[in-house]
């Protein structure tokens, strides 16, 4: 598996070798949006959704940026940042040549009061879980105070923030939903009719459920960037709509759902335009331990081994996929490459169940979704797995935006889900932490005092080696326990058309590209 | 007349209550709400105080029964409410999304009467000729094919293939756009038209006027454009009031397959949300249109056929 990560990135690199060419001007980007039929609205605060992200990226600029190549997050908007000893306190120098786009430069003010609106707890805004952890943002979102005290305004670019405890605000402050928006003249009241922002592309239209369209920021601060004349942003949710639209040039990406990705590999033309990327989401099975035999952790790890995942990644998942080997997956930071996946062995999965009291096995209710890649079909590929050691399956079949609900409620016996593990490490290792409530993400109420520690440690030091090495020890032993079933980490895939250079391998997520790096050649139907 | 519409005009206000009413208790019972949904895609935790906050921000964590008593006050001077996940007033939404799907189900009923009335009333014409057994080929299929099945069809052929026409989207105003998903939200009325117009046809030549109007001497083309065609038109327009009602309903599909902005795909996106106030305005918007379209049809009618009197 490693091998082939190791061979897929290879393959990254050789073809963004091929495209390192001069970069040419103009012509009209043709993006897709591939989630929904919609964006959520124009205004970016107002939605978490990898949708709205996209066109996030296009029109407006946050703190920190991603770096896909590093695969860390980067200032943005701030030239350098000074951390206090304590590591509370960050001071950061702010960039003086970035413009909104009715030609105004960004100072601090604008900043706070973007922040402030965040936290407004009328608003419920879904960034204010990130901005919640700076001094006195709480207090405003319960109405107690007007401003945020941890927000310092030293001149216009020079703004100092104070956090409650040690964080590194690159992974805070890096969404779309966080976005620097124009203090004054975002409280205009037909603002978001035709939003200002700082990104590389200006709003021009926006019909919702078919597209968005931008047109070039002359002056983004990135000297000669973007390249596009003009950007359209296209949500299209159905892949087959998608992969005709694709085939037929009127669109310069596509995302890939297992099936086309079989397509598109075995097609001599399409397979030319292939970027694939480990993504930082793990597919799992979630284990009540309310439910009796879940609390055994020999039960937990005996369904491990009775499942053969990689047979299912291969047939069902069509190898677009990595075989998890803990939580914390191939692009993280602190994944552990020692760590082996669990064997399938369905003798040895016997044996502990009858160690756990369970030599007949036992029944449990499997609650899933439709998804094709981590739902129904993959419950029904381990049914027969899980029978042949005595586990019966009764499936709970339930709609996509059901799940969240029913999870986060503790109401199941076991589950199946792609969640976030990435890309902060502490972050994804916190959700088995055992102050972290069910309804937050610690859905399988994981709780080991000994992973406190790590974690809590891992919290406190300043030292970014020791810290990996931490959460690499918690990883391990969440792994060992088994909280839920390690099934894969999602491989991205996204296709584009020949003429479309500088797309980057984001694991956060493969369909947000910097659209400012993005450009044609001649040869792309929009060239002009 | 004037009466007539107007007592039905009144009698859709309780309709568009029940209809509400109906939505409101189905939206309460099934699974998930909009807050649970903003972490569905299992990228984005949401703690339990967020919950907290945005379901009281949006009045879900009070009792069904007064949740919708403030809903139904609030319909009576008909403010829509707010939308949940973009803040602004679900009107803002649905005003954006009228025009689009106004000129989509009207293309595609354009498209079922063209093709599905001519073909019926040639079927009927001549019962068991070729024109007749080509139109049942066309009613079955065009009944029993899935639209979402048949709108790929089109684009594979018709975009990918022939290169005719774009394959997505909505451009900008040029007709080209509207052509295929008219043509696969209008194929199921289409069929259901020509075998309307065909039995309509078939019973209305067999009619006593009909062999009167014949035996005064009246040429054949008389006797068909002012005996069968008006007589007959009457049952084919209250089947095409009827039709509105699938096209709305098939728009649904149609809309988020070819990314074209409509109530359909608000309402997808809406549903899967839990954007509750926003579902309920698209459902009852259908509802409204619907019921609009039959009064004119009843209305139509009457014009045509004078035996129709409404009191």
């Amino acid at each position: 598996m490693l091998k082939t990560f190791v061979f897929t990135t290879a393959l990254t690199l050789a073809a963004f070798t091929v495209q390192a060419q001069e970069p040419r001007r103009g012509g009209t980007i043709r993006f897709t949006a591939p989630y929904a039929a919609s964006f959520v609205s124009n205004d970016s605060h107002v939605s978490n959704q990898i949708q709205d992200e996209i066109y996030g990226k296009a029109l407006h600029r946050s703190l920190y940026n991603w770096d896909s190549a590093n695969n860390k997050p980067v200032l943005e908007l701030a030239k350098s940042v000074e951390v206090s000893a304590d590591g509370l306190v960050h001071t950061f120098k702010l960039r003086d040549d970035a413009l909104f786009h009715n030609g105004r430069k960004m100072v601090a003010d604008d900043i706070i009061w973007s922040f402030t609106r965040l936290m407004d707890g009328s608003k419920s805004y879904p960034a204010a879980r990130y901005v919640r952890l700076l001094k006195g943002a709480i207090d405003v979102e319960k109405g107690q105070a007007k401003e945020i005290v941890g927000l310092r305004k030293i001149d216009d670019f020079t703004l100092e923030m104070t956090f409650t405890e040690r964080t590194e605000p690159g992974f805070l402050f890096n969404f779309a939903t966080t976005s620097i928006y124009p203090a004054k003249e975002a409280q205009a009241p037909d603002f978001f009719n035709k939003p200002i922002g700082l990104g590389p592309f200006k709003f021009v239209e926006h019909i919702p459920g078919s597209r968005m369209v931008f047109e070039r920021w002359e002056k983004f601060y990135q000297p000669g960037k973007p390249y596009a004349d003009k950007l359209v942003i296209s949500p299209m949710g159905e892949a087959a709509a998608r992969d005709v639209a694709f085939r037929n040039k009127e669109i310069d990406v596509s995302i890939l759902g297992p099936t086309q990705y079989v397509a598109y590999k075995a097609d001599p033309n399409l397979s030319k335009g292939i970027l694939e990327v480990a993504e930082v989401f793990t597919r799992n099975m979630g284990m009540n331990p309310g439910f009796k035999p879940f609390a055994d952790k020999r039960v937990r790890q005996a369904i491990n081994h009775a499942i053969d995942s990689e047979l299912i990644i291969k047939r069902l998942v069509r190898d677009k996929a990595y075989r998890a080997t803990g939580w914390l997956p191939l692009s993280s930071p602190a994944y552990d490459k020692a760590m082996q996946p669990y064997d399938f062995n369905p003798e040895k999965a016997k044996k502990l169940l009858a160690e756990a009291g369970y030599p007949d096995g036992f029944e449990f209710e499997w609650t899933a979704t439709p998804n094709e890649s981590w739902g129904m079909p993959i419950v029904e590929a381990t049914i027969p797995m899980l029978a042949k050691v005595g586990i019966k399956v009764k499936v709970k079949p339930v709609e996509g935006s059901a799940l969240g609900g029913i999870v986060a409620k503790g109401d199941f016996q076991a589950y199946i889900w792609s969640n976030t593990s990435g890309p902060d490490p502490l972050t994804a290792m916190k959700c088995f932490h055992s102050a972290t409530p069910q309804s937050a993400c610690n859905y399988t109420t994981y709780k080991n005092p000994a992973v406190d520690k790590l974690l809590d440690e891992a919290g406190t030091t300043g030292d970014a080696a020791k810290r990996l090495d931490l959460i690499k020890q918690a990883n391990a032993i969440v792994y060992a326990d088994a909280p839920v079933w390690f099934f894969n980490y999602n491989k991205a895939v996204l296709a584009y058309q020949p003429w479309l250079h500088g797309l980057q391998p984001n694991a956060t997520e493969l369909a947000l590209q910097y659209f400012e790096d993005l450009w044609v050649d001649a040869s792309s139907p929009a060239a002009k | 007349m004037l009466p007539y519409i107007f007592k039905r005009l009144l009698q859709a206000v309780p309709i568009l209550l029940a209809v509400a009413a109906l939505v409101f208790v189905m939206f309460s019972v099934i699974p998930g709400d909009f807050a649970s949904t903003q972490s569905s895609d299992g990228r984005s935790a949401i703690d339990a105080e967020a919950v907290a906050r945005m379901n009281t921000q949006f009045g879900l964590d009070e009792p069904v029964h007064l949740r919708f008593g403030k809903y139904a006050a609030k319909l009576l001077t008909l403010d829509l409410g707010t939308s949940f996940r973009t803040r602004q007033p679900v009107i803002n939404s649905l005003s954006e999304r009228i025009w689009p799907s106004l000129q989509l189900s009207m293309a595609a009923m354009l498209f079922a009467i063209a093709f599905g009335v001519p073909l019926g009333f040639l079927a009927a014409l001549k019962p068991g000729g070729w024109v007749d057994m080509q139109s049942m080929v066309v009613a079955v299929s065009g009944l029993s094919l899935p639209q979402f099945w048949l709108g790929l069809m089109l684009m594979y052929t018709f975009a990918l293939l022939l290169g005719w026409f774009p394959s997505f989207g909505y451009g900008d105003g040029n007709p080209r756009y509207l052509v295929l998903p008219a043509v696969a939200l209008g194929v199921a009325p289409l069929a259901l038209l020509a075998r309307t117009t065909r039995a309509a046809v078939l019973e209305v030549m067999n009619a006593d006027f009909v062999r009167t109007a014949r035996a005064k001497g009246n040429s054949e083309v008389r006797v068909m454009r002012w005996h069968v065609a008006r007589n007959a038109a009457v049952i084919v327009l209250t089947t095409l009031g009827l039709q509105f009602g699938s096209i709305m309903g098939g728009a649904v599909v149609i809309e988020k397959l070819f990314a074209w902005p409509g109530i359909g795909s608000l309402l997808v996106d809406s549903v899967s949300l839990r954007d509750i106030p926003v579902v309920q305005a698209c459902i009852l918007l259908l509802v409204l249109f619907f019921l609009i379209v039959n009064i004119v049809v009843d209305v139509l009618c009457a014009l045509i056929d004078p035996r129709i009197k409404y009191s």
